[in-house]
This record gives C-alpha cells, structure tokens and sequence, in this order.
C-alpha cells in the first residue's frame, strides 16, 4: 500500500507543517507551547527529508530523518529541564521573564 | 491510495493549526499526537516504514509522554488557560501570522514551477536503512549519541540543581 503523489505536493505538505510551527514559536508567550512549536518545525524538516528520500527511492531520507529525531529528543530533553527551571524561580513559565541567565 | 495521502496531509494541517491556537496545554498535545499519527501514515504512504513506527513510537509516544509529565508538573490549571488567552489577542499574533503566510506563499509559488516528479512506488526497507546507517553515515551516528550524551548530562545538571535548591528552601523552612 504504497501511493504515489506528486513530489512538490509531499514537500508542500512539509512547508506548511514548518510554517505553522514558525508562527507559534513568534506569537506565543507560554514557553511549554514555544517548545511544542520547535517539535512541529523540527518533525516538518524531518518529513522534509523522507518525501526527498521516497522521491529517489533512497534509504539516506530515513536516516536523516533519524538523526532529526535525535536532535528532537536532545532539545525536548534540555528545554523541558529549563521550562522546569524557570517555573521553579519565576512561577510561571512566561519567556519574556527569562532574561537572566544567572541561576 | 493517493487520496490517502491528502487526506492525511488535511487531517496533520488541521491538527497542527488546532495545536498552536489552544490555550490549554493537555489539548494542544493531544492535538499534536493526533497530527503526528496523521504524519506517521503519510511515511508509510511514502515507503518508509521504519521512519513510520520512529515517529508513533519516539514522538507520539516518548517525547509527548515528557511534554505532559512537565504539563502535569506545572499544574497548568483554568487561571494559566485564562492568562493564555490574555497572551493571544490579535494584536500579538497578526504580525506572525501575515509574515509566516508572506513566505508560505512563496514557497508554494516556488513549488508551483517545479517538475512534476512523482515519488517512487518502491519501499526503502528497514534493512537498507540500518546498512545505510552504520555504513556511510556511521559518523553521523556517532556525532548523534555524542549529542544525546550532552542532553543527558545537561538534563542531569539542571535537575540536580534544581533538586538541590528544593533541599535547601526545604531545610531553610525547617529551621
């Protein structure tokens, strides 16, 4: 069950993923959804590299998408650890109060 | 099946749209998982199996599981999706969105005169993966596993601090 679309449509598709989670990342305030954007811009980039892949029938699209993930999963480790913190000091988690890096 | 594939592209925009417009955290993350399922059948559609089962099992299930343990630690209540929506009033997410929508557009004018290639019937088995991987990209792996080392290390740090300075308000409280 393998379908066969138009390449720029799969990479259209991926855009608008990349695009929508640009938006949040510029208009929210809540640092929680300012990480849940980073996630849609990063698993877009990721779909990215697949449809790029499938267009040429090639494994190197899924192993770009892997380390994609690996980055996703070192980032969402290390923000989530800083949002922890910063409501830990700040008791909220509104960005615009994290202005000081000193512990 | 290529109607399948939009119909999962429409259920992932959609899903995606619904996560970065909520003010409930517990609902924009369900909408997320709802987005990235809709995204690991549009891999599957494509012949990439294994990035498909990566997708449900590391995103939809690992690190969606970390982003509501941390909502849940929050305690993200009525009075958080009340200042929420303070937050988002249409003078702080107009100028996002219109320029966001400017350079959607342009990339969809790009798209527009490009060639009209199809992608590939054939499957990019998980084997062809893994000997692509540990073969020329073997680098690569390495570089990654340095990375997770660093996101452990870090997570590890920022936890012990902040484990250390409950311990101490704790004991400052006692005395």
């Amino acid at each position: 069950m393998i379908s066969q679309v138009p390449f720029e449509h799969g990479m259209i598709f991926a855009g608008v993923l990349f695009f929508l989670g640009l938006a949040g990342v510029l208009a929210r305030r809540d640092a929680v959804f300012i990480l849940l954007s980073l996630e849609i811009m990063l698993n877009a980039a990721g779909l990215a590299f697949v449809v790029a892949g499938a267009r040429f029938a090639a494994p190197d699209g899924q192993v770009m998408f892997l380390f994609v993930l690996g980055v996703a999963a070192a980032e969402v480790s290390l923000g989530l650890a800083l949002v922890l913190w910063l409501y830990h000091w700040q008791r909220n988690v509104d960005i615009d109060n994290a202005r000081s890096l000193r512990g | 099946m290529t109607v399948a594939f939009y119909i999962a592209a429409a259920v992932s925009i959609v899903a995606t749209f619904m996560v970065i417009t909520r003010v409930n955290a517990i609902h924009a993350l369900l909408y997320f998982v709802v987005s990235l399922l809709a995204a690991a059948l549009i891999l599957l559609l494509l012949g990439a199996p294994f990035a498909a089962a990566m997708e449900v099992i590391i995103y939809a299930g690992a690190i969606m599981v970390l982003f509501v343990f941390v909502v849940m630690i929050l305690s993200a209540g009525p009075r958080e999706a009340l200042q929420e929506r303070q937050w988002l009033r249409v003078s702080t997410w107009i100028g996002p969105a219109i320029l966001t929508a400017v350079l959607l557009g342009e990339l969809l004018y790009v798209m527009a005169g490009a060639t009209g290639a199809l992608t590939t019937p054939a499957q990019v088995t998980p084997a062809q993966v893994g000997a692509s991987l540990l073969g020329p990209y073997l680098l690569g792996v390495e570089l990654v596993s340095m990375l997770l080392l660093v996101g452990l290390i870090g997570a590890f740090h920022l936890a012990y601090r902040l484990g250390k300075g409950e311990a101490s308000e704790e004991a400052g409280g006692k005395r």
